[in-house]
């Protein structure tokens, strides 16, 4: 069995994580945390309690304040470009290059790595679009593509160099109830092992501040987390949230009963 | 606050010149077309405006410095006069101003906004490195096009300025014109004039890259940026001048 395949993919300890746009500011402390191959993490939190922060910093994307951070097995700031290709980041909204048109951005990664020419690298990316029902807003730029289908662009454009990691920050705002059943579907492919990525289980970090939906995501694997007070608590799989004694578990699960309530009203 | 954004400029030239070095053959069908785009935006697409400069310079100054030097004898030092006064002086430095005001300030502007959009950490996130993709085709198309653009101003305000003269009735043919401008001219004004363009178009495209990508933003901060960007890119361009003078008078 490859050396790197029975590593953890991400490995946190003793991590603080500071804010992406005031790296001074601390947003979470004392994060330990392991994601081993294969696994489907869902880190709930409220807005701005830093799931984005978190995900940046296992993006590799910004230092840790303490601690270290490694992939598979190799700390970040040293992780040569290889390493760095096998993650993939889905930002929340997207962020696609407003420049270029959706094709242009899904292929962009594999034009810049692989040395390819605009044509050859837009024959590699089609059978992405037409997976992704992006082929009618191909040579569209994004301004002029609705939300719902930008970050489905962007879904696209992290899996075009075939990442061994996915994080997606917060990837169901704001999509309406169709998108929304197309990403759980499609992720679960992905966690099963996807054609495109030659039926390999992806491992993926997915954060959502909706916790009235925390619920929606059970599913058999996969492992919970939830960020309040600075501090990060892996929670396991939903049978252990559900059973959980732990008062700051229960509080949580009281709070999410609340939302559903609420949502529902 | 000017150290450390002295510092700030010294690291990210520094940066800037190792990718440009260690990445110059990396991803080149992704580059290349950028590089060319970032020529004919600091170039090609000037050259118009630069014309009409050439022109409204050598009306309102060569002519009137010919005119005058005529009128008391001193056509003799025409030649001397026209290279200092233009080739290494007023045409490069002339020629940086207007491509910082013109194309430095969309530099600030184009990337201060793709920094506050996230753009550049998308970039990182797909493992492009932002100043390969971003900055390296800005700088080369800077250089190249300051470069350019300062001969055909020279050129352009040389021939206007001579027409001026002949529209005054100056007894000065223009084969003696040229023929005293081409005998003043040694090869050190033209490698200076080379290195002198480059530099101005490097170090502009540095600054204002600088300013537009190196510090996280908001977009209501990106104007404020962009007028700091111009006013330090004007001082460097004149430290680069005085840096410059010294080489001609130690030569």
């Amino acid at each position: 069995m490859n050396e790197s395949l029975s590593r953890p993919v991400i490995e946190m300890r003793g991590v603080s994580v500071g804010a992406m746009r005031a790296p001074t500011l601390t947003v979470l402390e004392n994060v330990d945390w392991t994601v081993a191959p294969g696994e489907f993490w869902i880190v709930a939190g409220p807005p701005q309690s830093g799931k984005s922060d978190l995900l940046m910093l296992a993006a590799g994307l910004m230092p840790p304040q303490t601690g270290c951070v490694r992939w598979w097995g190799a700390e970040t700031p040293e992780a040569d470009e290889t390493t760095r290709r096998r993650v993939g980041l889905v930002f929340e909204g997207g962020q696609l290059f407003n420049q270029l048109t959706i094709a242009e951005n899904i292929a962009l990664p594999l034009r810049y790595h692989h040395n390819l020419t605009a044509d050859a690298a837009l024959a590699a990316v089609k059978p992405l679009l037409e997976g992704m029902e992006l082929t009618p807003l191909a040579d569209v730029v994004p301004p002029h593509v609705a939300a719902n289908w930008r970050v489905r662009a962007a879904l696209a454009r992290a899996l075009a160099l075939q990442p061994d990691l996915l994080l997606l920050d917060n990837p169901l705002t704001g999509l309406g109830a169709r998108h929304r059943h197309w990403w759980r579907r499609f992720l679960d492919q992905l966690g099963r092992g996807h054609e495109w990525l030659g039926g390999r289980p992806l491992t993926m970090v997915l954060t959502t501040d909706d916790l009235s939906r925390l619920a929606d995501w059970d599913h058999t694997g996969r492992r919970f987390a939830v960020l309040r007070d600075k501090q990060f608590i892996p929670l396991g799989s939903w049978r252990e949230v559900e059973t959980s004694a732990d008062p700051a578990v229960k509080e949580l699960l009281a709070e999410t009963e609340e939302q559903v309530k609420a949502s529902s009203w | 606050m000017c150290l450390l954004t002295a510092q700030g400029l010294a690291a990210f030239t520094l940066i800037t010149l190792g990718v440009l070095l260690k990445k110059s053959g990396a991803a080149q069908n992704v580059l290349r077309p950028r590089i060319r785009r970032e020529i004919a935006r600091a170039g090609v697409a000037l050259l118009p405006m630069f014309l009409f400069v050439a022109v409204a310079l050598g009306f309102l100054v060569i002519g009137q410095t010919v005119s005058a030097m005529a009128r008391v004898g001193a056509t003799q030092y025409l030649g001397s006069t026209m290279v200092i006064v233009i080739v290494r002086e007023l045409g490069p430095l002339l020629a940086a101003m207007l491509v910082l005001a013109r194309v430095g300030t969309a530099h600030v502007i184009e990337l201060g906004t793709a920094r506050a959009l996230g753009e550049v950490e998308a970039l990182e996130a797909l493992g492009i490195d932002p100043v390969h993709y971003l900055i390296v085709p800005r700088v080369i198309g800077m250089a190249t096009g300051v470069f350019s653009l300062t001969v055909y101003l020279i050129l352009g305000a040389l021939a206007s300025g001579w027409l001026f003269a002949f529209l005054q009735d100056v007894p000065l043919t223009p084969g003696e014109y040229f023929k005293q401008i081409a005998g003043a001219l040694s090869w050190l004004d033209f490698t200076l004039l080379a290195l002198k363009t480059a530099a101005f178009g490097f170090f502009i495209a540095v600054v204002t890259c600088y300013h537009g990508l190196a510090q996280p933003l908001r977009l209501e901060e990106v104007s404020r940026v962009a007028v700091r960007a111009v006013t330090q890119g004007v001082i460097v361009c004149v430290l680069i001048d005085a840096l410059f003078i010294v080489l001609y008078l130690a030569a």
